[in-house]
């Protein structure tokens, strides 16, 4: 017994060495070195995958080199809390040693590591996929990009959609409760509400419920005095509310937040299907973009990925491409200095104008993109996938959603009652 | 005024039908959790793993046949089977080491997990009900209630009648109950305990499975889905007593009610009344409703 276990302890301290010393490689001036971050474990794992794709194909886009400096590329995971994501960007810069960071992906992380961005000035963070307000409005860091549209650009242009293109001027909403839908909401709102529009109810169930039998008693089962709902649900939230919605009869109609769209929810099985074709909803993709840009950008990634990947890339492996790109094209320019705590690269990312899969994206002084956004609506295609097609595509959503900072300060932080209409 | 009433009334009835149907749920899981537990103190961690792998063998073979019945069936059968190669292959070896069983289970279940997430990913799953249940049923006062749902309270009152029948009627009852009122005067006695314990385990294992796809059909599957069943196992338990099987099926009512009251008419604090009530019962009656002190 004594003796297994002995020999059990020599195996796990030669192992623990070979994972010690494989880490141990960098510092070296002809490296660059990147960092990923994305959530590969809980209920994000397939989002994260598909974001650590899309930084995977940027790099293969750049040949995994800089002017004759090789890339390497170390990835990290966290569970979508703030904490754990906190605790990977913190291997990733001080032990692996990473230039620059590109993650992560969740709302709530995103807020996280802004703030700690202040602390690590000799360090480059682009955010990966989270799209919460404050991360790039509330004192904002010098060093953290953006050059993802967030949470309430995604959803701006929908509302006066709704309003001016489908005559809707009452509506409910039912939403998960926490920073990332409250940005949708508040996105929404501030142009559906502009345009004449009401709410007359608001739900807010917790993340992760699985029965949400007793709000859905709550709802209008049909239209009436109510046009439709703005269901702002992501992942298996959104299945089992439109099944279990189906399920007791409701047939209002439906326009979703960003994520209930995402293709972890067009991707899933069973009865929720037949639901979603025909649902509306906006972001900075469409499947079916025919734009030169975006088809080329989806066939890389079918050929690189094949079966592994998505039927169709993912918000997020968007995202992640993009950031990445944008740091590989401002790298380029600068030859690769990485001198000097990043200066030039940080001046080249300053003024840089990209040309995303979508078009050309820029940043501000919060250094926080400015893009185009799609309205889109669910069609099933002749393979029985579902995919999103774009309605109207609106250019250049700015992070004051067009209405000029000071009148988008004034609104407030999004939160359960900001904003509301009628007030 | 009075249509403000009738739609309370309304909302009422069909809350309480939406905690019905959840506690039979609950009680459908537990119920396994809690004979394992009664029987050989096996605290099983991994309860939620077979949970969500019973759904996702559910959904396979139900996409494979279109029979949902054959679906639940078969998960039942492969859980049981499983259940009882981890009681042969695993706890066996630990019999009577409390703590170690729970901690091996712990790290079943997280491996489970993984491999659950590697082959079928983060999207959701739903189990295909057959069509004459996605039919609605009038009831006095909430009008129409999804049939589907109505199907769970059936199911439950089956296991719960069928695990007492068993229990109180059967000579594998006799022997099960001996066991959990004496284990070694059973041995004592000349009954073959081990092969017991491999057949509680199964049983237990395989009305997680049955759960699994019952839970997917009428909810969904994804990951994430067996941490969730495994605490409401837990909790459900504790408040009714570990290894009393009426006990599960009060504690799943009681949670189950908490949760759908809690969120109908208070949404945000949903999550915190079913903690007090499990509290409320550590503190007074440590040993669960309709436990008995050790």
């Amino acid at each position: 017994m004594k003796h297994r276990s002995i020999r059990q302890f020599t195996g796990v301290a030669v192992l623990a060495s070979a994972l010690m010393s494989s880490t141990a490689l960098y510092a070296q001036d002809d490296v660059i070195h990147f960092g990923g971050l994305a959530t590969l474990e809980g209920a994000f794992a397939e989002p994260g995958a598909d974001g650590l794709r899309g930084m995977e194909l940027a790099f293969e886009e750049f040949g995994w080199e800089i002017d004759g400096k090789e890339i390497e590329f170390t990835s990290a995971s966290s569970d979508g809390t703030p904490d754990v994501a906190l605790e990977s960007a913190r291997r990733l810069i001080e032990q692996d040693d990473v230039d620059i960071l590109v993650g992560p992906l969740s709302g709530s992380e995103g807020i996280r590591l802004a703030q700690y961005a202040k602390e690590q000035t000799g360090t480059t963070f682009l955010n990966g996929g989270s799209a919460a307000v404050e991360t790039t409005l509330v004192d904002p860091a010098e060093n953290f990009y953006r050059f993802n549209t967030d949470g309430a650009q995604w959803t701006a242009p929908l509302g006066e959609y709704l309003v001016e293109e489908r005559g809707w001027d009452n509506i409910v909403i039912v939403s998960e409760d926490y920073s990332f839908p409250y940005a949708q909401i508040f996105g929404f709102m501030a142009t559906y509400c502009e345009a004449g529009g009401t709410v007359s109810d608001k739900f807010f169930v917790p993340v992760g419920n699985n029965d949400y039998s007793s709000v859905i008693a709550q709802l209008p089962q049909a239209g009436g005095d109510v046009d439709g709902m703005y269901v702002v649900l992501g992942g298996s939230d959104a299945v089992n509310f439109l099944t279990q919605y189906a399920q007791m009869g409701g047939d209002l109609p439906i326009v979703g937040g960003t994520n209930a769209v995402d293709q972890t929810v067009l991707a899933a099985r069973g009865q929720a299907r037949q639901l979603l074709p025909g649902v509306l909803a906006s972001g900075p993709i469409s499947d079916n973009d025919d734009s030169e840009a975006w088809t080329t950008f989806v066939e890389a990634y079918r050929d690189h990925f094949g079966e592994e990947g998505l039927p169709s890339p993912s918000v997020f492996a968007y995202n992640y491409y993009t950031s990445t790109k944008a740091a590989l094209t401002a790298l380029q320019k600068v030859g690769g200095d990485l001198s000097n705590d990043h200066a030039d690269l940080r001046e080249a990312l300053d003024t840089l104008e990209l040309e995303s899969p979508t078009g050309t994206v820029t940043i501000n002084e919060n250094r926080q993109a400015t893009a185009a956004i799609y309205i889109n609506e669910i069609v099933e295609d002749e393979e029985g996938d579902l995919t999103t097609e774009p309605l109207m595509r609106v250019e250049s959503v700015d992070q004051f959603l067009g209405l000029g900072e000071d009148a988008y300060m004034e609104l407030g932080l999004p939160s359960r009652d900001n904003p509301s209409c009628p007030s | 005024m009075e249509t403000l009433l009738d739609i309370n009334w309304r909302l009422f009835a069909v809350v309480t039908l939406n905690g019905l149907t959840l506690a039979s749920l609950y009680f459908i899981v537990a119920s396994g959790f809690t004979l394992i537990f009664g029987l050989m103190r096996i605290i099983n961690m991994a309860h939620g793993s077979i949970y969500l792998l019973g759904g996702y063998i559910g959904y396979e073979v139900g996409a494979a046949t279109g029979n949902w019945l054959v679906a639940l069936l078969v998960a039942g059968a492969v859980m049981a089977l499983a259940g009882a190669a981890l009681q042969i292959a695993i706890f066996g070896w630990m019999q009577g080491q409390d703590l170690r069983q729970a901690l091996a289970s712990i790290g079943i279940s997280i491996v489970a997990a993984d491999q659950m997430l590697a082959y079928w990913g983060g999207s959701t799953y739903q189990v295909d009900l057959p069509s004459y249940f996605s039919s609605f049923v009038s009831i006095p006062l909430a009008g129409g209630y999804s049939a589907a749902r109505l199907l769970l309270i059936g199911l439950a009152v089956i296991v719960g009648v069928g695990l007492w029948v068993v229990l109180n009627r059967t000579r594998i009852g006799m022997l099960i109950r001996a066991g959990v009122d004496d284990r070694d005067m059973l041995e004592a006695l000349g009954k073959n305990v081990p092969v017991i314990f491999v057949g509680v385990f199964a049983i237990g294992a395989g009305l997680a499975g049955m759960a699994g796809v019952v839970g997917g059909s009428v909810l969904s599957l994804s990951p994430g889905e067996d941490a969730r069943y495994l605490l409401s196992s837990l909790i459900v338990v504790i408040v009714g007593g570990m290894g009393s099987i009426p006990g599960a099926a009060v504690g799943a009512l009681l949670v189950a009610m908490a949760e759908t009251y809690g969120l109908a008419y208070t949404p945000t604090y949903g999550v915190v009344y079913t903690f007090a009530i499990m509290v409320a019962v550590l503190a007074f009656r440590p040993q669960g409703l309709m436990g008995r002190a050790v």
